[in-house]
């Protein structure tokens, strides 16, 4: 049976073609933010909605676009989107906005927004380019979602601030891993989640 | 002597205990994809350094003059006085920055042909490198003046060179080493850029 057309293009970037461990985009903001569970949902929220409206956006004004200033044009659109995210942030979520400072602002410089955009949104549809923009979106998240567990749970032993193994400093009986709260631990986990992906699709192995 | 000691102390912060790449992880995508050799990844380092040492002094003006909370008072028109137009920060930064990259792009053609050719294609994905627009965004949230955003912005672009040029070292003498074939390419460099962020957390007790 056929996956049809969008829904090949909304669950490939999850795995098969990630933008993180495959298209190396979007690098900066996966390590920076994982510390805390909060925090790391915002980002995924954020970038996947950044993502899928601007490719929306940016497909459907793609015929008019002079292409000597496309660069130009898709930075504006994307950065019209982020200024309104970071609004709505420090609206409604003030403490975790402090807590992300200027990484809600680098989502402008988020390589997988401009990439799709250029890449794909460009020269496709604007259903498909949203549903394009939601799927690396979704893929970056996967990606961030499972660091950002791993690092929250070994490192402080709760979990989106509720306890699952409490520390030794309450009275408990878990030492909390110290490495798992320094930023280095977020490369090592990547580079480990990229080993596993590229040991089951041996596709994906760099070749010499 | 004060003020050669503040510069200084900015200076060595800037550069080694918050390197925009081993410490805040800034401007990874081109940092882990032109670290191949070290010759290249010099020419990029020479680049944001002077990116960045001409866009945060740029950007702090602007921000002082134009955008802060009653900045536009100078221009003795009452009606503008009261403004506060900082929303509008993160698209006029992105706006600079593309801009001086545009001139630099020109000026090295005009007067230094051989670097600009061989920069080549890096000079304008420079743009979209999380750590010029980070630089001019940590320059607005912990409120430098004039004098200090141009120390921070040249010793942020040389911590960012510093780096990307150690990584290009180990990673040529890495070519003969016996990578296991799930790690090769960019898991390893993720394990080595993981291990070199954890060395430089040890210049964060240095005090001047």
């Amino acid at each position: 049976m056929a996956q049809s057309k969008s829904a090949k293009v909304l669950l490939t970037p999850i795995f098969a073609n990630n933008p993180i461990a495959l298209q190396v985009l979007g690098i900066c903001s996966a390590l920076a933010v994982t510390s805390k569970m909060e925090t790391t949902v915002v980002m995924c929220i954020a970038v996947t909605l950044v993502t899928g409206f601007s490719s929306l956006i940016v497909s459907a004004m793609r015929e008019y676009i002079p292409n000597s200033i496309r660069i130009i044009v898709q930075m504006t659109v994307i950065a019209s989107l982020v200024i309104m995210v970071d609004q709505i942030l420090k609206a409604f979520l003030p403490e975790i906005a402090k807590t992300m400072s200027v990484f809600v602002g680098l989502i402008i410089t988020n390589c997988i927004v401009m990439g799709r955009a250029e890449g794909f949104a460009m020269k496709n549809g604007p259903m498909l380019s949203f549903l394009d923009g939601i799927g690396n979106g979704l893929g970056y998240s996967v990606l961030l979602l499972i660091v950002g567990l791993v690092r929250e749970s070994l490192g402080t032993g709760k979990l989106f601030g509720v306890t699952l193994a409490s520390s030794v400093n309450e009275g408990g009986w878990y030492v909390p891993n110290g490495l798992m709260l320094l930023p280095p631990s977020a490369f090592f986990l990547i580079g480990i989640f990229i080993w596993v992906l590229r040991t089951f699709d041996k596709s994906q192995v760099e070749s010499e | 002597m004060d003020q050669v000691e503040h510069f200084l102390s900015l200076l060595m912060k800037a550069v080694f205990v918050e390197n925009l790449a081993l410490a805040f992880f800034l401007g990874m995508c081109t940092f882990l994809a032109v670290s191949k050799n070290v010759k290249t990844a010099l020419g990029l380092g020479v680049a944001v350094i002077l990116i960045q040492a001409i866009t945060v002094p740029a950007n702090n003006l602007i921000y002082t003059y134009l955008l802060k909370k009653n900045a536009l008072t100078w221009t003795g028109i009452p009606s503008l006085a009261g403004n506060d137009l900082e929303f509008l920060g993160l698209i006029s930064y992105i706006g600079v920055i593309a801009a001086m990259v545009q001139i630099l792009e020109m000026a090295l053609d005009r007067f230094f042909p051989p670097l600009y050719n061989a920069l080549g294609i890096f000079l304008p994905l420079i743009t979209v490198n999380c750590a010029i627009l980070g630089g001019s965004l940590f320059m607005v949230e912990r409120n430098y003046n004039f004098a200090d955003s141009c120390v921070f912005g040249f010793g942020s672009g040389l911590g960012w060179a510093l780096a990307i040029a150690a990584l290009a070292g180990v990673r040529e003498k890495m070519k003969y080493s016996d990578v296991p074939d799930g790690l090769k390419g960019l898991g390893i460099t993720f394990i080595t850029v993981g291990l070199m962020s954890l060395a430089f957390m040890s210049f964060s007790g240095i005090q001047l």
